[in-house]
């Protein structure tokens, strides 16, 4: 009676084996920037640089490829981090006012990919302390931290904090020294009486260990006053009576004088005269931008040269009315004066110098500046100052991801090319300088082949990463831009305006601003946005389709070329009646030659109409062969011979939502990001438990209960079949290509498949010329059909559960994928099975099937939905190499769920093989970006700058492996039982061991991240996502807006203008 | 008889006195209570018995509240026997010139046709018009059941639902909710997902079966404990052309009661508030049943067919190339759903076999030729 419960298989103790010599899944490593950074921090004797985020993480990094993650227990945003130089140790200073120390340790060796992995060192907290006092309670509390020291000796921590004590902690044991506690009364009794007023010093605003004499310190309080104090003697040394609010201080190499910067964006020399009591007046004050009102000097370095004049560095202190917005960096040097123009927040900055004591100079060699939205380095020692490429942390969303592809194994010949392009591309600003933060050894083998990842921009570009190893370097950026008629200024593209240096000269203005950075968040025209991309990587044909359904088809080339492109305009509708598209309008091609930088140029622009938003592409290289879908339909194009082929209308009748184009759906959007908002407020009113009542809480019950008026109804869902009536069922999921039996089983043919958002798959057979001759032939008109491919209908298979096809894919007699274009007739893959029946994987949001050939009659089939109930989002078919045989592998369905699942399956048999949790299902679009590599590893981005690489094989990963030269012994620590669970930022990194083991650490990171990580205006922040659960976005909301993405990617377009913020990730 | 009546009282816990008409003639025998034997058995006895070996019948008894009810199969054979009291009065009719309104609840104590002329709008050109007939139970396709009603707890029911493709909604809501267990440490919350709306006219609602603030348990087979109402919305939704939901009833004053055995047992008459139903008790092979779940084919001719195990009775008509789906109106649908309920005027009584045929629905095998046709002439038949 209950057979039909979902039966187990018997578990097959060999093969448990098998699977765990295929399948093993990790997070590997970050790449991109780490978010919302909030503290950094550098070693110079190591040559280590940290960055520490809100979202409680650190992240040191050194040599490209050298890479450690910490992260803390409590995600609290880390404040300061400071290394303790040449022991691999480094201190943070978290928000909830905790000092933590961490440690670089060597793990246990152990087994990865086969290879044994020896001395892995890793970042490990190994103690924390917190000042005692109840910090945190109340805004100001005397005991909160404000600036920490560390002596040059490493053995004394002094701690600043916002009562104006300074307090000193024992190294590395983490204990209060009690007898050496300075207060501040102590001080003020050393004042003369004229400066005693009564009131405080104000918070320590800085502690600088003086350059020269271990023991003596200065502390500088926030109204000015500066006290150089003698730590063995417990006395003021001397005193500078400032009277201007501190910002910071900055002693000299020499430690003949030192630098205070303020508030009202001056900064005064003092110096320092032993024997002086009292200084009552700086040798000097300036103000760089007055004489109008400035804004703070938030930190000044004062870096000495051998050529005479110092090199001065300061954030901030801008004009308050003219460029009080702008982010600034001012470099300044005799007459050279750079103000470094920012497009986001300066974090924190520092110089690499020499620090050897028998050196009498500084002589800064590079000044990295640690920004929002990425790492910028200038290069001190070239003359103009010019700034360096980063060899990691690159901003991966200088302009919003909106999709992505990878390629595995790609061809030497092509990295070469696009390795070339891309340093045509970077050529005129190239310094000589080697990459300033080289500490640690990267120990990682060398990639068995090269990889790239493909990024698809909403500004146009497309940009190619080497994608090989631990640090993903940017190799080559292709813009659209340049083919159509924009807005800005053709001359602006393809090139980014940092990368011209003549750009850079600006002509006599003050500020000398000069812009650096590519963090360029704002598109020119959100329809150049990429929504597909794909790649042949034996022919270098690439296709990119966008926004307005433009769909680019582009070769490779070395040299420069200034010519037409080919423009074809395809009616998707065909002859439909009855609908007007509301959307956008079409992109404007450039009617004059355009001109093209070596690279991939563009040969042929198809053009959609409607424009809506491309849905769906694919690529026959070798039948030259483009196939490409939209909300509306799909159409097939032959670039070679320049026509269309075949355009094929999907549109179900009553689908008005298709027609609309994206303007309808903005409405809804709105509506429940408000209501979200709402609920998020009202949370926050509830949330708090303070009694006393005051109106504006009055003012707020009474809001939280209108609130709560207005949302009676409970979560709920509707249970409802699919219907044909549903909105955008028309939309093209998928497109595939294939070599394979259609009509009958004796004669193979190129084939055309089509998937659509309501289970509908279309199957076309193709009369390529050439191809497939033997059916030509039979049909009797060769002769005819050999001028222009031919597109004949073959079959129409409606899924009777109507989910949306995520994915089509044919198997070959032994039941194998059937490799790309030019693999098999290039002897570079196996060749396929054709002598046995081939079968048709079809797999929709519900189930997956394999239905054989050519009669489409089902053969196996796996209903993930009804048995889990999760939905599929992402499938892709990999080869899983063992880690014990050298030569076995299996071919297996991988499969994203809308949970965040990796369920895998063998093919065709689709039995269930191993599960993993790895993406948060709040995180929807960390699930929307994943892509998996063809040998089983994956990307997905974590935050809009990141993405986590994973791998679900047991033998190909990639990962940071690297060791570092430490002054302190390192001593193997013990590890538990020969897996090192390692945290990593975001909250993401673990070791996956079983389900109960991931899901607790799962819902750590859900528990905090959704509320930090995320600017509550962005409306794809987390925190909407999470209330989710709670309900005012309905699934139907979610899966519109993923299954819409013209239509969403406008709304939040619409949103984010309004708001006037940046958008969040935009993902298809 | 009377006499004979008190002495048969005595014997009625093994016998069943028969009393059989057809036409002018009566015949009478007895049965054995406790092993009745099978519907086809019965009816070569009722051949047997009046002689009319090869006369296709149609067998009808009168039950205990004077409602003649068919028997037509093993089901209500077993009712027909197991209600009797003590004597089983058989009416039988030549199915070819079967007066099938006689049937429904209170068809014998009134006069034939008086209601039914009644509901017709034009009692005076009725004469000319050949009598509506409407299939027996067994042709129709029932639109929900409970089932398993043996195996589960009796404060749990399950019930199925046939969506069967018709455009009639589902119609209903699931919500979060928390409901209290009863566990060795004591009371426990548990969330929970709870029924909590019904469309009005919906198959959930017209079934009866389900109600607001009933706590589901299973989804076909399968527990939702621990899942989130997104999962179970995306399982019900997956199994909609077949939805097996167990629940436990807000309102636990309606379960079905059942009988020493754990047999399959109507609740005919028992109380007239309880809402009475078929229970049947599927065999596995009809819960695995995939029939509903066939794709659609249509081969470049234009020929569509069910993907797999095409019966020879199942053809679907050729369709038009490009038109993917089966463009099935709603009137149409529920055309079939009104018939049932149409036809049997007073439902309101607690009869027990007339209601649970307002639960089905038009037959299945030639369902899509017949909405076919009707979307094609576009004619629909309203009675």
């Amino acid at each position: 009676m209950m057979k039909f419960r979902f039966r187990r298989q018997g578990t097959d103790p060999q093969r448990e084996k098998i699977k765990q010599e295929l399948f093993a899944f990790s997070k590997t490593v970050e790449h991109g920037f780490p978010h919302q950074p909030s503290a950094l921090a550098f070693d110079p004797k190591l040559q280590l640089m940290a960055i520490g985020t809100k979202s409680g993480s650190i992240k040191v990094y050194g040599a490209p490829g050298v890479e450690f993650t910490g992260l803390h227990k409590d995600l609290s945003a880390v404040t300061q981090i400071h290394f303790l130089p040449g022991q691999g140790r480094l201190l943070s200073l978290l928000d909830d006012n905790t000092i933590h120390l961490w440690e670089l340790v060597v793990g246990a060796s152990r087994e990865v990919g086969g290879v044994k992995r020896e001395g892995v060192v890793s970042l490990q907290e190994v103690g924390n302390y917190s000042l005692p006092g109840r910090p945190g309670i109340e805004s100001c509390s005397a005991t909160r931290v404000t600036v920490l020291l560390l002596l040059r000796s490493c053995d004394l921590l002094c701690i600043g904090t916002e009562g104006g004590g300074v307090y000193f902690l024992d190294l590395p044991r983490l204990s209060l020294k009690d007898t050496q506690t300075l207060l501040q009364d102590q001080i003020t009794q050393s004042l003369p009486d004229d400066h005693r007023c009564g009131k405080s010093l104000g918070p320590v605003e800085s502690l600088q260990e003086h350059p020269q004499r271990a023991g003596k310190i200065l502390i500088g309080y926030s109204r000015g006053l500066v006290v150089l104090w003698d730590l063995s003697t417990r006395h003021a040394e001397q005193l500078f009576l400032g009277k201007q609010q501190l910002e910071s201080l900055v002693w000299e190499r020499s430690g003949s004088l030192f630098v205070s910067s303020h508030n009202d964006g001056s900064y005064s020399v003092w110096p320092v005269v032993s024997g002086n009591t009292y200084s009552h007046q700086p040798a000097s004050s300036t103000i760089p931008y007055g004489p109008f009102p400035c804004k703070a000097i938030n930190k000044i370095l004062w870096r000495t040269t051998c050529t005479g004049s110092p090199v001065l560095l300061y954030s901030g202190g801008m004009q308050r009315a003219s460029y009080g917005d702008r982010h600034c960096l001012t470099i300044q040097r005799d007459k050279d004066h750079v103000t470094l123009d920012f497009t986001s927040r300066v974090i924190d900055f520092f110089t690499v110098h020499s620090i050897e004591p028998e050196k009498e100079f500084d002589d800064p060699s590079a000044l990295v500046v640690l920004l929002e939205e990425e790492l910028v380095v200038i290069d001190l020692q070239t003359p103009g100052w010019p700034s360096l490429p980063t060899p990691y942390l690159a901003p991966l969303h200088s302009s919003a991801i909106t999709c992505s592809c990878h390629i595995s194994s790609v061809p030497p010949k092509l990295w070469e090319r696009v390795v070339n392009a891309g340093r045509a591309q970077q050529g005129r600003q190239r310094t000589h300088r080697s990459w300033p933060i080289c500490g640690g050894k990267n120990r990682a083998p060398p990639p068995r082949q090269q990889e790239l990842l493909l990024t698809g921009h909403e500004d146009g570009t497309v940009r190619f990463w080497d994608a090989s190893g631990v640090a993903l370097t940017p190799l080559y950026k292709l813009s659209t831009a340049n083919i159509f008629h924009t807005d800005c200024d053709p001359s602006d593209d393809p090139q980014d305006p940092s990368s011209d240096p003549d750009m850079q000269q600006e002509e006599e203005e003050w500020p000398p601003f000069r812009k650096v950075g590519c963090f360029d968040p704002y598109s020119d025209d959100p329809r150049l946005g990429i929504q597909k991309i794909s790649l042949c990587k034996y022919s270098n044909r690439l296709v990119v389709a966008g926004t307005a359904g433009q769909v680019i088809v582009l070769g490779l080339s070395d040299d420069r070329s200034a010519h037409l492109v080919d423009v074809s305009v395809v009616d998707l509708l065909q002859d439909r009646e009855g609908f007007t598209w509301k959307g956008h309008d079409r992109l404007e091609p450039r009617l004059k030659p355009a001109p093209f930088p070596p690279g991939f140029q563009p040969l042929v622009l198809v053009q959609c109409l409607p424009p809506a938003s491309v849905t769906a592409v694919a690529l026959h290289a070798e039948w030259n062969l483009i196939a490409f879908g939209t909300s509306h339909g799909f159409g097939l194009f032959d670039y070679h011979r320049r026509n269309t082929v075949l355009a094929r209308c999907t549109l179900h009748p009553n689908d008005s939502l298709a027609m609309e184009g994206p303007l309808s759906r903005v409405k809804s959007l709105k509506k429940s990001l408000r209501q979200s908002f709402r609920r998020i407020r009202k949370s926050r009113v509830s949330g708090k438990k303070r009694t006393i009542a005051t109106p504006t809480r009055k003012i707020q019950e009474a809001n939280a209960a209108l609130a709560e008026q207005e949302e009676v109804a409970p979560v709920q869902r509707r249970i409802e079949p699919r219907s044909a009536d549903d909105s955008l069922s028309g939309v093209v999921r998928c497109l595939c290509f294939a070599d394979t039996f259609l009509r009958d089983g004796t004669h193979h043919g190129p084939t055309l498949w089509a998937g659509t958002n309501s289970g509908s798959v279309y199957a076309y057979a193709l009369e390529v010329p050439g191809i497939g001759l033997g059916r030509a032939c039979e049909r009797g008109g060769a002769s005819e059909s050999s001028v222009c491919v031919e597109a004949v209908l073959g079959k129409e298979i409606q899924l009777m559960h109507r989910a949306p096809v995520v994915s089509i894919c044919m198997l070959d007699g032994r039941g194998k994928p059937l490799p790309d274009p030019y693999e098999a007739s290039q002897d570079l893959a196996i060749a396929p099975d054709m002598t046995n029946a081939h079968s048709v994987l079809i797999a929709s949001e519900e189930q997956l099937k394999v239905f054989s050939l050519p009669k489409v009659s089902a053969k196996t089939k796996f209903k993930l939905t009804a048995h889990e109930g999760c939905r599929v989002r992402k499938v892709a078919l990999v080869v899983f190499s063992s880690t014990a045989q050298e030569d076995y592998s299996e071919h297996t369905l991988v499969c994203l769920t809308n949970l965040g699942d990796m369920h895998l399956f063998n093919i065709p048999g689709l039995r269930p093989q191993v599960r993993y949790n790895c993406i948060r299902k709040e995180d929807i679009s960390g699930i929307a970006s994943c892509v998996f590599t063809k040998t089983g590893q994956g990307f997905y981005l974590i935050s809009p700058s990141e993405y986590e690489r994973f791998s679900l094989s047991a033998k190909v990963l990639t990962e940071p492996l690297c060791s570092v030269q430490l002054d302190r012994p390192l001593e193997p620590t013990p590890a538990s039982d020969g897996t090192t669970t390692q945290p990593q930022a975001n909250g993401t990194r673990k070791n996956q061991l079983g389900q109960a083991e991931g899901q607790t650490e799962e819902s750590l990171s859900s528990l905090s991240s959704p509320v930090l990580d995320t600017p509550l205006d962005s409306p794809l922040s987390c925190a909407d996502l999470t209330i989710d659960s709670t309900g005012e976005i309905t699934v139907e909301d979610v899966r519109d807006f993923l299954t819409t993405v013209d239509e969403a990617e406008n709304n939040l377009k619409n949103i984010s203008e309004e708001e006037g913020r940046p958008t969040g990730i935009l993902i298809n | 008889a009377n006499k004979n009546h008190r002495v048969s009282s005595s014997r009625s816990l093994s016998a069943v006195e028969v009393k059989s008409k057809f036409g002018a003639e009566f015949r009478r025998f007895s049965l054995d209570r406790s092993k009745p034997g099978r519907f086809d058995e019965f009816y070569g006895l009722l051949q047997h018995v009046h002689r009319i070996p090869n006369v296709e019948l149609l067998v009808g008894y009168a039950d205990v509240h004077g409602d003649l009810l068919p028997i037509n199969n093993d089901d209500n054979y077993y009712k027909a026997i197991s209600t009797a009291s003590p004597l089983l009065r058989l009416f039988l009719q030549r199915k070819e010139e079967a007066d099938y309104t006689t049937f429904g609840t209170d068809s014998l104590s009134r006069k034939k046709n008086t209601v039914l002329s009644a509901v017709l709008l034009r009692p005076d050109t009725n004469r000319k018009k050949p009598p509506v007939i409407i299939s027996l139970p067994k042709d129709f396709r029932p639109v929900s059941s409970i089932i398993d009603v043996d195996i589960l707890p009796e404060t749990h029911r399950r019930v199925r639902l046939y969506k069967h493709g018709q455009e009639k909604p589902l119609g209903f809501y699931i919500r979060d909710g928390s409901s209290v267990r009863v566990t060795p440490q004591g009371l426990e919350k548990v969330p929970g997902i709870f029924i909590s709306r019904m469309v009005p006219g919906g198959l959930a609602e017209s079934t009866g079966l389900l109600a607001v603030n009933d706590e589901v348990l299973e989804v076909n087979g399968i527990e939702v404990a621990g899942k989130s109402l997104d999962q179970v919305t995306d399982m019900m939704i997956a199994n909609s052309h077949n939805l097996i939901i167990t629940v436990k009833p807000a309102n636990q004053r309606n379960n079905v009661v059942r009988s020493g055995g754990g047999a399959a047992s109507g609740s005919s008459g028992r109380s007239s508030d309880t809402p009475s139903h078929i229970i049947q008790n599927f065999m596995a092979r009809d819960l695995e049943s995939d029939e509903d779940d066939e794709d659609l084919v249509i081969e470049a001719g234009g020929e569509a067919e069910p993907i797999r195990r095409t019966p020879s009775t199942y053809s679907m008509p050729s369709m038009p190339r490009y038109e993917p789906h089966l463009n099935l109106r709603t009137a149409t649908a529920s055309t079939f759903s009104i018939n049932a309920n149409g036809m049997l005027p007073a439902s309101t009584s607690s009869g027990s076999l007339n209601h649970a045929s307002a639960t089905l629905t038009a037959p299945s095998p030639d369902r899509a030729m017949k909405k076919r046709s009707l979307e094609e002439d576009g004619t629909v038949i309203t009675l």
